[in-house]
């Protein structure tokens, strides 16, 4: 206490003192400012990277599946379209999984310490690296769906979705990594909305006789769909931009085929894959490759922001 | 009368039923993967676990009977992510610091936090575009191309956002008595943020960071063509500006070779990273869960 005290005796405050407050706040200023120095950084890098090739190309690049450096022709149709296709079919398997295992954990079906337990464990699985996901994919989920999928091929090769022959990796193999990856994210997200929504609603609802199941179809899904919405949006930009696990198990083959039963590529895995090894005009189109990533990821981002922000809690 | 009492037959408690047994079935088929996987790659990674493997180079693949360790790539995580958090937090913190103490929610901040927002969104591999475009191609650094400075850099864009979110959040829960109460014994702006606010905050904003660095030592996207890998040990200071190997891409280079050794070689390993970004988590929230008690009580 004599300590303090004799700290505060006799204190005026300098001039250079004055001055540090002032150069704190604006390094603070500075390093803040570095966030979108960054990113309008990497918007436009990416994008005089890939002038050479917008130019030669333009918006042929986006429809046209022709892929051959020898012949310098590039066009990412199949790569757009496997991103595309991996990341809204994972999502439509991983939205009502996930959305029902968040409803198991938020509603009193069991004990609490199970439903905690449950919970903290699916947020774990969010740490996992893709990379040992895709390691995982390989030499677990594939041998495991072998048969699965022959069977699909045998009695659905009807449809075009399953109409080759199954290869050792494709899009499905992939689509299904992507769904172990993104449940974490959608479940612990749709947990914290249905968990934010106030007890009174509940209480409402069951007072003037609703049940359970329409209490939760009618009050509380509806009053917690703008954070579930979020999440799902921010698991669609975390699908179309994951790499590791996707490269390693879809193939990586540019022919263009409507079967996801064979190999597949998506912009991520094509990146992955090539850059390293690319010169000329090919790096050019995988910054263009690259371009349309950013923005399709940008796009999903800023709409699941301004969704937060137009329908957040409004009871 | 009748209508007192639970009729099992009556629709909705029928429709009850089966919402109820259809929420427990995706709750089992979301579940039972997870744990599966996770037991797997704890037991098919723990059993690869010699002393040799914290020591060894590995051996370039094709020689079936001894891959070798992964001495290399793990000193290589350690040394990227640790390049990762130099540069990221500094930045980060200090970011964090104006929105949540400088700031008053103007156009400039609403600005940045949508633009860390948006950052967070970025996808990881276009961080390594970015980067290979900036540094490796350009042979800015003295000359070098692939290195593990330019694997940090890449790895440090990642970690940046959450190191300013868990800044900004963690600032914002130091009640403002205490600030006033600093301010009002006269103590300047930067000296209430470093002896008061920054402190108070220091264990949250810690947990943050730490489960940033986590994540930052899983992620391969960026690394694969900004430090690429190596075979050898890192042996001085001057192996910053070469290719340096890393546990994230030696999973996948080896994942992807169609021999055994390496293949277990690559198991090992992601039981050592799946090992320590678990711990790392379950520590941070035994952590957290008990500070909790202890603010409670």
């Amino acid at each position: 206490m004599e300590e303090k005290l004799t700290l505060f005796k006799n204190r005026k405050r300098f001039g250079i003192e004055k001055n540090i407050d002032i150069i704190f706040k604006n390094t603070a200023l500075v390093l803040s400012s570095f966030v979108a120095i960054i990113l309008l950084g990497i918007i436009l890098v990416v994008f005089f990277q890939s002038f050479e090739s917008f130019s030669r190309y333009g918006l042929k690049f986006l429809v046209t599946s022709e892929w051959n450096p020898v012949k310098d022709e590039y066009g990412a149709f199949t790569a757009i379209y496997g991103t595309l296709v991996t990341s809204f079919l994972s999502l439509l398997i991983t939205i009502p999984l996930g959305v029902g295992t968040a409803i198991f954990i938020t509603e009193d079906f069991v004990p609490k310490v199970f439903r905690e337990i449950i919970g903290s464990f699916v947020e774990l699985l969010a740490a996992i690296p893709s990379v040992v996901l895709g390691l995982w994919a390989i030499f677990v989920m594939e041998p495991f769906f072998r048969a699965f999928f022959v069977f699909l091929h045998n009695f659905f090769g009807w449809i075009p979705l399953f109409s080759t022959e199954p290869s050792g990796r494709n899009s499905l193999l992939a689509i299904l990594i992507l769904v172990v990856m993104l449940l974490p994210i959608v479940t612990s997200i749709a947990r914290d909305s249905l968990n934010q929504v106030p007890k009174k609603l509940r209480n409402a609802a069951y007072g003037i006789g609703a049940s359970r199941w329409k209490t939760i179809f009618s009050v509380i899904l509806p009053a917690a769909l703008s954070g579930i919405m979020a999440g799902v949006l921010l698991a669609l930009g975390r699908a179309m931009g994951e790499t590791m696990a996707v490269t390693m198990i879809i193939g990586n083959s540019n022919a263009f085929s409507w079967s996801l039963l064979s190999p597949g590529y998506t912009i991520s895995s094509m990146l992955a894959n090539q850059f390293g090894e690319a010169d000329g005009s090919q790096v050019s189109s995988l910054f263009y490759a690259a371009f349309v990533l950013m923005i399709l990821s940008l796009l999903v981002n800023i709409f699941a922001q301004w969704l937060v922000k137009k329908f957040s809690l409004k009871y | 009368m009748n209508s007192l009492y639970y009729q099992k037959r009556l629709s909705r408690n029928i429709g009850d039923k089966f919402f109820t047994s259809l929420s427990v079935i995706c709750a089992l088929i979301a579940i039972l993967p997870l744990i599966f996987l996770v037991t797997y790659i704890l037991y098919k990674g723990g059993s690869q676990i010699t002393p040799e493997l914290f020591t060894l180079e590995p051996n370039p693949p094709g020689d079936d009977l001894d891959a070798g360790g992964i001495n290399p790539a793990l000193v290589g995580t350690l040394i990227i992510t640790t390049i990762a958090s130099i540069i990221a937090i500094p930045v980060g913190v200090g970011g964090g610091i104006y929105l949540a103490e400088y700031s008053r929610g103007g156009a400039f901040s609403r600005f940045i936090k949508f633009g860390v927002n948006v950052l967070a969104g970025v996808p990881s591999i276009i961080a390594g575009v970015f980067i290979y475009a900036l540094i490796v191609s350009t042979k800015i650094l003295f000359g070098s191309m692939y290195s593990g400075l330019a694997g940090g850099m890449a790895l440090s864009i990642l970690m940046l956002p959450s190191v300013i979110k868990t800044t900004d959040e963690g600032l914002k829960l130091v009640p403002n008595e205490l600030r006033y109460a600093s301010l009002g014994v006269g103590a300047s702006m930067y000296t209430t943020i470093l002896k008061v606010t920054l402190p108070s905050a220091f264990r949250s904003i810690a947990t943050g960071v730490v489960l940033g660095i986590a994540r930052a030592a899983g992620e391969t996207a960026p690394l694969i063509f900004t430090a690429l890998f190596s075979y050898y040990y890192i042996t001085g200071f001057g192996d910053l500006f070469y290719e340096m190997g890393s546990l994230a891409v030696l999973i996948y280079n080896f994942a992807l070779e169609p021999y055994d050794a390496q293949n277990k070689l690559a198991w090992a390993a992601s039981f050592i990273l799946v090992l320590s970004i678990l711990s790392v988590n379950i520590f941070s929230r035994i952590l957290a869960a008990f500070t909790e008690k202890t603010k409670r009580v």
